[in-house]
């Protein structure tokens, strides 16, 4: 196979009439065969769930429930009494073990509540609501009760997203549906199979904005999607709201918010600014479901589907798992580590975080556990820059990625301002073209700490 | 010769004469005008200084220093660590100050990582620095706490102080001149600087709770305030889960007792302290017995 350095080949894409961003972006071998054609499967319960108390951008939330407190699924255990942040419920119904510290992916340990399980409970029934009788403010505020953030992997609270500053009027809703990062097809499958959840969550963010014009941007890979999802936005787009979907071409970053809004809206977001800025509200397929959920059903946020996947696990498989389901857990249930397996990623391969202990719990954004093993993995050390300028072509936000990288090895880190450190974020582009294996993201990373923020 | 030439020639010179010497009679009268005043008793204060610029005094250099230390009342002439007592006397005569004796104090990194046998969660692949490998997950050592081992600390010492030695730093006692920029440096806060004079020392930061710590080390703190209990002196106190020593307290009470701390740490990582030679040589120590 010839050596692309944008990745590999994409023979079959026809790319004239297919959308996609402008500058930059990679081709990673895509991997999602292995979970692509598995249907989303409900995991048991296991006895212990461990929440993780600030699941979402913001300060953590405060627990409302006390040591040994009996609480019932979809009660309320948390809540942000100032600032920015959503309230937390209880994934099921069982007693609070303990209210303590977790290990969490990024930031090493976090407070969260130990929750023991009672199996014995009866499910909760959420009774379905017809929720065309309610205006937008109450729905907006149905949407912040339910607990709904952004579960593509930014975690920020939704209902601040859907009540845009006054000065920036919004005119188009898009729904990310690209899911452009190897190996995970958790968005895929909820497409597939709840394609009308999901448009019906469009229609209710439609008439929380007051606005009537929504894309849903969908990559090439997943033709069944685009038919399911198709036909599902024809039947809801009525007279005065238009759903329709929109085929992206296959290329990473793609589901990045401003990628997304330049390939569909040709809008481009200026730098340090949010899509309302240029009139556009984008949500993940996910969080459109989580909301139909939350308004048609009241039930709040405490459930993801989840994608295993990777050579080191013994099943892999789309997941839908309670919130505060812990790893080890999950790999129990799916029979077992495979030998050779070398590195635990929580998200996808291009941004996720590598974890070292399996006692972590998934959170609300959480999309995808990865097992890799050795042979899917680079371990090889990086050398000096070559400055052969390919991070510079790859990079979708046009920024110098050799540059950052130069200066903090240089200990300069501080004056990496004026290279636009501020404007990346974090995609991998450049690190995956690197021919050098320079740690890239890592560089830029420790730039962030260290340089001012304009 | 062509005379057309020769008048071209000199008018050239006249011309370009002129406009320097406009412009040199307007630089000097600039000079003059908007002359900066700078105090001299600055300068000699800058001379004095060892001109190490390693902002251990908290000012940006040792200019910054000298101009506050001559301009504001408040700023003590003690705060050249580099430059020791001489320096602070120099100082104080220069700017008329009450001497303060300065007190010698060393880097002291607070953490027996070989000693207790303290294992990896995980292996780092990347940019080998104490900052990057800390994002990913808190390091590699199972011990959030632990000493990263990669070096930052002796890369920044700007007197070539610290010594790695099997990926841990041990400070060199002769070249120690406690100006904190290894402190400042430190992404898992675990470097303090402590007085020579001290009796006793702790190295272990972690702030986990005692069954976490015992899972991960064998001779880290577990938070039984045993020793806090035992100093009659009350100079041993736990904050923040945390074991802080007030030395001045210590030193003042005496030897009178017969230092209970040490005696009654079950981990035994409450040690007396000989002198920062005898620190470097523990953890010498230390590591040939992990080794």
């Amino acid at each position: 196979m010839p050596v692309c350095r944008r990745g590999t080949p994409i023979e079959s894409q026809d790319t004239e009439s297919m959308l996609t961003f402008p500058k930059g972006g990679a081709h990673p071998p895509e991997f999602k065969e292995q979970t692509a054609g598995l249907s989303i499967e409900v995991m048991p319960v296991p006895d212990e769930l461990e929440l993780i108390l600030g699941q979402h951008i913001g300060a953590p939330c405060t627990p409302t429930v006390a040591r040994k407190e009996e609480i019932n699924e979809g009660a309320l255990v948390g809540e942000v009494k100032r600032g920015l942040g959503v309230p937390l419920h209880s994934p099921v119904t069982g007693k609070i073990k303990a209210i303590g510290t977790s290990a969490h992916p990024m930031r090493v340990t976090a407070p969260s509540l130990t929750i023991g399980v009672d199996h014995e409970a009866d499910p909760v029934q959420y009774p379905e609501q017809d929720w065309q009788s309610f205006d937008g403010s109450e729905l907006l505020q149905k949407v912040n009760d339910a607990g709904i953030i952004g579960v593509g992997g930014a975690g920020f609270p939704t209902h601040v997203k859907l009540n845009p500053p006054a000065g920036s009027p919004v005119d188009i809703l898009l729904l990310n549906g690209a899911e452009c990062e190897p190996y995970i097809t958790s968005d895929h499958r909820q497409m597939l199979e709840h394609a009308a959840e999901i448009v019906g969550g469009a229609g209710i963010i439609l008439k929380i904005l007051g606005i009537n014009e929504c894309y849903i941007g969908i990559e090439s890979n997943k033709q069944d999607a685009i038919k399911v999802m198709t036909a599902a936005a024809e039947q809801a787009s009525t007279g005065d709201c238009s759903i329709k979907i929109e085929t992206l071409q296959v290329k990473y970053p793609q589901g990045s918010e401003k990628q997304l809004i330049q390939a569909i809206t040709g809008r481009k977001v200026p730098a340090m600014a949010l899509p309302s800025a240029v009139g556009v509200v984008v949500q993940n397929v996910s969080t459109a479901k989580a909301i139909y959920d939350g308004v048609v059903y009241g039930k709040p946020l405490y459930e993801k589907v989840v994608t295993i996947a990777g050579k080191g696990i013994n099943k892999p498989a789309n997941l839908l798992l309670k919130v505060g389901t812990r790893i080890k857990d999950i790999v129990d249930y799916l029979g077992g580590l495979e030998p050779g397996l070398s590195k635990i990623i929580m998200g996808g391969p291009m941004m996720g975080f590598a974890v070292s202990s399996l006692d972590i719990p998934i959170t609300k954004t959480t999309s995808a556990i990865l097992f890799l093993t050795e042979d899917e993995i680079d371990t090889s050390p990086h050398s000096q820059c070559i400055r052969c300028g390919w991070c510079l072509e790859a990079c979708p936000m046009g920024l110098e990625p050799k540059e950052i990288g130069i200066y903090v090895e240089a200990n300069r880190a501080e004056d990496t301002e004026p290279f636009g450190v501020f404007d990346c974020f974090e995609c991998g582009s450049c690190a995956y073209v690197c021919p050098a294996k320079r740690p890239l993201v890592q560089f830029v990373r420790l730039a962030k700490m260290k340089a001012k923020r304009p | 010769m062509d005379l057309e030439l020769v008048k071209i020639a000199l008018g050239g010179l006249v011309l370009l004469g002129c406009i320097g010497l406009f412009f040199g009679i307007g630089l000097a009268l600039a000079a003059h005008k908007f002359a900066v005043e700078v105090n001299p008793l600055i300068e000699e204060v800058l001379e004095s200084l060892p001109l190490a610029q390693c902002g251990g005094c908290g000012y940006p250099g040792c200019e910054g220093y000298a101009i506050a230390v001559v301009n504001d009342p408040d700023v003590p002439p003690n705060l050249c660590f580099p430059g020791k007592e001489k320096v602070a006397q120099r100082v104080a005569e220069l700017t008329g100050k009450k001497m303060v004796a300065i007190e010698d104090q060393i880097a002291l990194v607070r953490c027996s990582r070989e000693e207790g046998r303290v294992s990896h969660k995980h292996e780092y692949y990347g940019f080998a620095s104490c900052t990057a490998a800390n994002l990913s997950f808190g390091g590699p050592s199972s011990c959030n706490y632990a000493c990263i081992g990669l070096g930052e600390c002796a890369a920044a010492c700007p007197f070539d102080a610290i010594d790695m030695v099997e990926n841990f730093p041990i400070v060199n006692p002769d070249k120690c001149v406690s100006c904190g920029v290894c402190v400042k440096t430190c992404p898992k806060n675990i470097i303090e600087l402590q007085t020579l004079k001290a009796r006793v020392y702790m190295p272990c930061s972690t702030k986990d709770l005692g069954k976490k710590v015992k899972q991960v080390c064998q001779v880290g703190c577990i938070g039984c305030r045993m020793c806090v209990k035992a100093c009659p002196a009350e100079a041993v106190t736990y904050v923040d889960n945390l074991i802080r020593i007030d030395h001045e307290a210590c030193i003042g009470y005496g030897p009178g007792c017969e230092t209970a701390c040490v005696t009654k740490c079950p981990r035994d990582i409450f040690r007396e302290y000989k002198g920062a030679q005898v620190i470097s040589r523990d953890l010498n120590d230390g590591l040939k017995m992990a080794a």
